[in-house]
């Protein structure tokens, strides 16, 4: 499938493909969330069925419930959000008796899929979230020239193309990285919505099961030598967040997304656009002075976050064909990371 | 049943003491969000000669954004709750309960409040609905009827939970007419303008028959169209009480639509279906309400049926 630009690069078809490694180890991981339920299901539902026939394209899935104590509760949490646990110093620093469950839990996931940073992480990570927003289905990203992430993506649209599916690039540092997904080499989020805490929604599990199954399906042609071919992406990178208007004494709402914009997730939103109706009626327009695309709209963990929309500029870019790297190149490329780890 | 002959009319007293419920659910919005609003600015629901008075049920879980803390709220009402002794050692809304039972009811007394409405959402796609909890109640039916026509075009339905096992004790049922409004489909934690409005509009209309009744208004018989819970339904669950399948997308989202024998029902997540076994055709709602997982209900069958109102008039 071809991107939104109107300008084709012929040269990019002959050039040659990005060689990358063998993707050994996959994760799926569900209920990070634990009221997030489409992973929940689709990762217990995984783990009770036979074993995959990973031999055959030479990967191991494993499948793993990130938040037993949360999706026990049905809970998106028990102390603090375990998805913002993740990055280099909550991973490291020194850790106390009395510390809440998920700073300890993501250290497990750390020392299992793990740790962060390092040759022994599993290859690629998928973090399967909902959101109640009417998102589709979106992969969430720290890179946006992770091929391995883009071109997983490029295939899942094009083998579900009634399912409306958007790739979103939140542009921080692998040093400031904070969640589940940047455990592994490679990882994303499959965020699918819109769908209520608490509740599975039989079409939107069917999209998240689908997606995992085509992802794993591509892993699986990429291991056994598959060339895929460039071509473009429209990336949405996150620009910025706006909270709703809050009381100054008691901080409570004193607004809510304006009925115009409710559900119109990655609907451009101009400037002078309804943003907010509060509760007297009042329309309060979007003032930023570029137009963005809105996401995460009135996502319900978002409130005590201060998020009421995500907004974002969309770019179109270029990927180019990938092809699995022989054993000689890996090696070279093994000893040239060795030394990197030395310095 | 004649009509325009006032020796018919049942008389009843005017409501002069009313409540408005919110935060029964802490995480349900529209209704936490309305009478804190009505709390900070009383204006919109002032109406002559009445006392109307708005109330968070349960703080606690409101401050949490949770539906309960220790226990459903909802479901706490019951005489055996009302009357057990022991102090802090019970669960916070069973206290609750009995407080909201001193300061509105006594339940099933002369001294309870007249009219109870207590605000709710739900993640089912049910529209405006209103909970009906006695199909004998002439001055609820009469209010519904009102609330009905005011409101249309848009729809706004009855449901009639009169059923012997499934009836439960809730926070309105210590008033003398207890009154449930249920709007949806909203995720919990999430308020939603369109719902929020609905719900708004739907009370003005309840807050403008009582205005009309107390000034001594006559309304004439009338049939009110309900939908009267017959039978829980549960997902289907393996040995360990596991749920292994969701509602059918046949059946998502379709609140108060036919589903006939034979209808898909429920899809495992293998993508087979299940069928519904009954011998009639029954009215679902309450599908897939997200805190009825633990309740053990997929949703709730009902049966259409029109009930008949006496005339009523002030007393």
């Amino acid at each position: 499938m071809t991107g939104s630009c109107g300008l084709v690069e012929r040269e990019m078809q002959v050039n040659e493909p990005v060689l990358m490694p063998r993707l050994s180890r996959v994760a799926v991981c569900g209920g990070t969330h634990g009221n997030e339920l489409s992973g929940v299901y689709l990762v217990r539902k995984t783990l009770k069925t036979e074993k995959r026939k990973e031999d055959r394209e030479m990967v191991s899935v494993q499948m793993v419930l990130s938040n037993p104590r949360a999706v026990q509760q049905c809970r998106r949490y028990v102390d603090t959000d375990l998805n913002r646990c993740f990055t280099h110093a909550m991973l490291n620093g020194p850790i106390s008796e009395g510390a809440p469950y998920e700073i300890i839990r993501s250290r497990e996931l750390n020392a299992m899929l793990g740790p962060k940073g390092s040759r022994a992480a599993v290859d690629l990570l998928c973090d399967l979230h909902n959101t109640t927003a009417n998102m589709g289905l979106c992969f969430i990203a720290y890179s946006d020239s992770d091929w391995i992430c883009l071109h997983i993506f490029k295939y899942l649209q094009k083998h579900m193309p009634d399912t409306p599916m958007r790739f979103i690039h939140f542009d921080v540092s692998n040093k400031e990285s904070y969640s589940l997904d940047s455990i592994g080499k490679h990882g994303f989020a499959m965020e699918v919505g819109p769908q209520p805490h608490g509740c599975v929604k039989s079409n939107i599990y069917t999209a998240m099961k689908e997606g995992v199954q085509h992802m794993l399906d591509w892993v699986g042609y990429f291991n056994s030598g598959c060339v895929f071919e460039g071509g473009f992406v429209d990336v949405f990178t996150m620009v910025k967040n706006i909270d709703y208007p809050r009381d100054e004494d008691t901080r409570n709402i004193t607004a809510t997304i304006h009925p115009c914009l409710q559900d119109r997730d990655f609907c451009l939103l101009h400037p002078g656009d309804p943003l907010f109706q509060t509760f007297s009626g009042e329309t309060l327009t979007y003032k930023g002075n570029e137009p963005l695309y809105p996401f995460f709209i009135n996502e319900c963990a978002y409130y005590e976050k201060g998020i009421a929309v995500s907004l974002a500029r969309k770019k179109c870019i270029t990927i180019p064909s990938i092809w699995l790297t022989t054993e000689e190149e890996e090696r070279v490329s093994e000893q040239s990371f060795a030394s990197e780890e030395q310095e | 049943m004649s009509s325009g002959n006032n020796n018919n009319a049942a008389r009843i007293d005017a409501a002069r003491r009313v409540a408005i419920f919110g935060g029964t659910h802490g995480n349900e919005m529209s209704g936490v969000t309305l009478v804190n609003l009505w709390m900070q600015n009383s204006a919109e629901i002032q109406r002559k000669e009445v006392d109307i008075e708005p109330f968070i049920t349960n703080p606690k879980a409101v401050e949490k954004c949770v539906r309960y803390v220790d226990t459903d709220l909802n479901r706490a009402f019951t005489q055996e709750n009302l009357s057990v002794t022991g102090g802090d050692e019970l669960p916070y809304e069973v206290l609750r309960a009995q407080e909201i039972n001193r300061m509105f009811g006594p339940k099933g007394t002369p001294e309870a409040y007249d009219v109870i409405f207590d605000l709710h959402n739900t993640t089912s796609n049910m529209g405006c609905t209103l909970i009906l909890e006695s199909s004998k109640d002439a001055f609820n039916l009469q209010m519904m009827n009102y609330i009905k026509k005011a409101f249309a075009p848009a729809s706004c339905l009855v449901l009639l939970n009169e059923h012997p096992l499934l009836k439960y004790s809730t926070s309105r049922s210590v008033a003398k007419h207890p009154v449930g409004l249920e709007v949806g489909p909203q995720p919990q934690g999430v308020l939603r303008s369109n719902i929020f409005e609905a719900m708004r509009v739907i009370l003005k209309h309840a807050l403008d028959f009582i205005e009309l009744f107390n000034e001594g208004m006559e309304f004439p018989p009338c049939t009110v169209e309900v939908f009267r819970v017959l039978e829980r339904m549960d997902y289907p669950r393996d040995a360990n009480g596991n749920i292994i399948a969701m509602v059918h997308p046949n059946l998502q989202d379709c609140d108060w639509e036919p589903l006939n024998p034979g209808d898909p029902m429920f899809q495992t997540f293998d993508g087979k279906s299940i069928h519904y076994q009954g011998s009639t055709t029954v009215y679902p709602t309450f599908i897939n309400e997200a805190a009825y997982y633990e309740k053990q209900q997929a949703f709730v069958t009902t049966r259409r049926e029109t009930l008949v109102a006496n005339a009523i008039r002030k007393a």
